[in-house]
C-alpha cells in the first residue's frame, strides 16, 4: 500500500504539486496523467525520496519516506525521467552495481540479471557503454534498472517515451505481466497507454488531482460517451430529422464525408436504440453504425484545460 | 550497511579509468613533477639525496590538478540525472558521499604511487631518509585529500562543472596562500603574533612542509583528517538542502 497525504511542492513562489491525498493498493495499475508541467515528475520525484515535499507525506508499506528512507527504497523500483544512467559503464557492468547496492547476491544476483537481459531482449547491447546505445535501448535498461529487484512498487516516469510501437507494446505487456502483485505508477502523456494497461487512471493539472478513477469511468465523462457515429445515404434534411429523434442532443455532421454523422447524446441518455428504430422506420440503407465509449483525449482536455484557466 | 560505500568506491574507480580521465590526468601530473622537480626545483645542482624539491610543488600543483579531479564528482551525476537514480537506490547520502570521496582519493594516491621511479633515483643518487621521504608522501597524500573534500562540497553545489572548478581553486588557493611567505609577511607587519599564527596553522602549506620535513605531528594529521571529514559532512549536508530546495 502506498500512502499520500497532503503532498505540496513548491519551488520557491510556483506550486509544482498542491495537496495531493490518495492510496494505491497490490495489483493497481495507476496511470498519472497530465500536460507537460502539470507535476508529475515532481510528484514521483517525491514518492521515491528524491526531493523532500514541502509539506505532506509518502508512506510505501508503512516506511515513511522523509523518516524511513532506506526502508521505503528498498520496496521501490524507480525509472526517472529520461531514464538516466552512468554513460561510461556497460549494461552489464551498471546492473550488476544496481544488483549489488540492492543487496542481491551469489546465485540470486545471477538468476535476476539473466531475467532481466531475457524480459528486456538487452544481449545485442549487453557489453556496450550505455552512452551509445539507442533511446529505446537507454530506456530498456532503465526499466531493467528498476525491475532488478522484484520490487512491491515501481514508478515509471514516462517508461514507454522514445520507444518505437513495437517497444512500446513489449513494455506495456511487461507492465501487464508483472503487474498482479505490484503497485505500479506510471507517468504518460500517451492516453491509449492509460487505456491499455492501467486498471486506474488520475489526471492532475497545475499541481492539482482534477480525475480520479478507473478508464472506463473517466471516458464516461467524456461528451461522446455512449454517441452514435453513423453513415447514410446523401439526402436532404437527414440532420434535421437525426436531431429530432429523443435523446440526441447534438448532432456533428462530418464535413469531409457527406452522409456522415455523430449524433451525441443528451447526459446520461442512452440514444442507440432509438436511432436504430428511427433508421429502419425511415427504411435508409446504412453504411456504418456504431456507439463511442467516448475518447480519454475529450476528458483530457476539458479537465486540464479548466485547471489551467484557474491559474490565470 | 558499510557495504554501499564498497560498492559505490568500486563503480567510481573503474569509472576513472574507463574514460581517457584517468590517463590524461597520471600523465600530466608525472610530466608535472617532473618538470618543477628537475628543471624548477635544481634536483641535481643542490647536490642532495632528497625528494624535498619535488614535494615542495606539490600543494601548488594540486591546486590546479585535483579540482579538475573533483569537479565532476557531483556536478556530473547531476548534469546527466544519475543522481536522481543513486540518490532513490537504498543508499545513505554520506555512503555516496564517503564512497566517491574515496574513489578519487584512491585515485590520487595512485598517481602519486607512480611517482617512484623518483624515489629510486634518488636512492641510486645517494642515501637518502626514506623516512622522511615516507611521512612526506603520507602528507602529500594527505592534502589532496582535504583539496578533493573541498571540490567534493563546490562540486555538490553546482551542477556546472566549470563553475565547480574555478571555485574549488580558488578556496584551495586561500587554504594554501594563507601560509604562503607573502602573505605571512603581511600579516606580520601590521598584527600581533597570535593572529598571524592562527591563519598560518590553518594553511595547507605550513602544515604539509611540517609533515614533509619528516615531522609527522599528530596535530597536522588530525588536521588533514578534520578537514576531510568537515567538507564531506558539508558535501552531505549541500546535498540533503538541494532535495529540500
Amino acid at each position: 500500500m502506498i500512502e499520500i497525504s497532503h503532498l505540496s511542492k513548491e519551488f520557491g513562489h510556483f506550486a509544482a504539486v498542491r495537496d495531493l491525498t490518495f492510496n494505491v493498493a497490490p495489483g493497481e495499475v495507476l496511470g498519472f496523467l497530465g500536460p507537460n508541467g502539470a507535476g508529475k515528475t515532481t510528484t514521483m520525484r517525491m514518492i521515491t525520496g528524491f526531493i523532500a515535499p514541502s509539506s505532506g507525506s509518502v508512506s510505501i508499506y508503512g516506511h515513511d519516506i522523509q523518516a524511513d528512507p532506506i526502508g521505503a527504497k528498498r520496496r521501490l523500483g524507480y525509472l526517472p525521467e529520461g531514464a538516466p544512467a552512468y554513460g561510461d559503464m556497460t549494461p552489464a557492468r551498471f546492473l550488476a552495481f544496481v544488483a549489488d547496492i540492492r543487496g542481491l547476491r551469489g546465485g540470486q544476483k545471477k538468476q535476476r540479471i539473466e531475467a532481466m537481459v531475457s524480459e528486456l531482449e538487452l544481449q545485442s547491447v549487453w557489453h556496450r557503454p550505455i552512452e551509445t546505445l539507442s533511446k529505446g535501448f537507454k530506456r530498456r535498461v532503465g526499466l531493467a534498472q528498476a525491475l532488478i529487484h522484484d520490487p512491491q512498487v515501481l514508478v515509471l516516469d514516462e517508461p514507454t517515451d522514445g520507444l518505437d510501437p513495437n517497444q512500446k507494446q513489449q513494455v506495456r505487456e511487461l507492465i501487464r505481466r508483472i503487474a498482479a502483485d505490484k503497485i505500479i505508477l506510471v507517468s504518460t502523456h500517451i492516453l491509449e497507454e492509460v487505456s491499455a494497461v492501467c486498471s486506474r487512471a488520475m489526471i492532475i493539472a497545475a499541481g492539482r488531482l482534477v480525475a480520479d478513477g478507473s478508464p472506463a469511468q473517466l471516458q464516461a465523462q467524456s461528451r461522446n460517451h455512449g454517441a452514435v457515429v453513423l453513415q447514410l445515404p446523401v439526402q436532404e434534411g437527414l440532420q434535421q430529422q437525426l436531431a429530432a429523434i429523443p435523446g440526441v442532443g447534438e448532432v456533428e455532421a462530418d464535413a469531409a464525408q457527406p452522409g456522415r454523422f455523430r449524433l451525441i447524446p443528451e447526459t446520461g441518455k442512452d440514444i442507440l436504440l432509438a436511432v436504430s428504430a428511427h433508421i429502419s422506420g425511415a427504411g435508409w440503407q446504412i453504411a456504418e453504425l456504431r456507439q463511442e465509449e467516448g475518447r480519454l483525449d475529450d476528458v483530457f482536455r476539458a479537465l486540464t484545460s479548466r485547471a489551467g484557466e484557474d491559474l490565470h | 550497511m558499510g557495504g554501499n560505500v564498497g560498492v559505490i568506491f568500486r563503480r567510481e574507480l573503474a569509472s576513472y579509468f574507463s574514460t581517457p580521465l584517468a590517463y590524461v590526468f597520471i600523465v600530466i601530473f608525472l610530466v608535472l613533477t617532473g618538470i618543477f622537480t628537475f628543471f624548477m626545483g635544481n634536483f641535481y645542482e643542490r647536490g642532495q639525496a632528497d625528494l624535498a624539491p619535488f614535494f615542495s610543488f606539490h600543494p601548488w600543483l594540486y591546486l590546479f590538478l585535483v579540482p579538475a579531479v573533483s569537479m565532476r564528482l557531483w556536478a556530473e551525476e547531476r548534469k546527466t540525472g544519475s543522481i536522481e537514480l543513486l540518490l532513490t537506490l537504498p543508499v545513505r547520502t554520506w555512503q555516496a558521499v564517503v564512497g566517491k570521496f574515496l574513489a578519487a582519493w584512491v585515485f590520487a594516491g595512485l598517481a602519486l604511487v607512480l611517482t617512484f621511479p623518483l624515489w629510486l633515483t634518488v636512492n641510486y643518487l645517494g642515501e637518502p631518509d626514506n623516512g622522511v621521504i615516507l611521512a612526506a608522501y603520507i602528507g602529500s597524500w594527505l592534502m589532496a585529500g582535504a583539496y578533493l573534500a573541498i571540490g567534493s562540497c563546490i562540486s555538490a553545489a553546482t551542477n556546472n562543472q566549470v563553475i565547480a572548478f574555478i571555485i574549488t581553486v580558488t578556496v584551495c588557493f586561500l587554504f594554501v596562500a594563507a601560509g604562503s611567505p607573502i602573505v605571512m609577511n603581511l600579516f606580520t607587519s601590521w598584527s600581533d603574533n597570535q593572529l598571524w599564527s592562527a591563519i598560518a596553522s590553518a594553511s595547507f602549506l605550513v602544515r604539509f612542509e611540517s609533515i614533509s620535513k619528516g615531522v609527522l605531528d599528530f596535530r597536522d594529521l588530525f588536521y588533514f583528517g578534520w578537514m576531510m571529514i568537515l567538507w564531506l559532512a558539508a558535501t552531505v549536508i549541500v546535498i540533503d538542502m538541494k532535495k529540500a530546495q
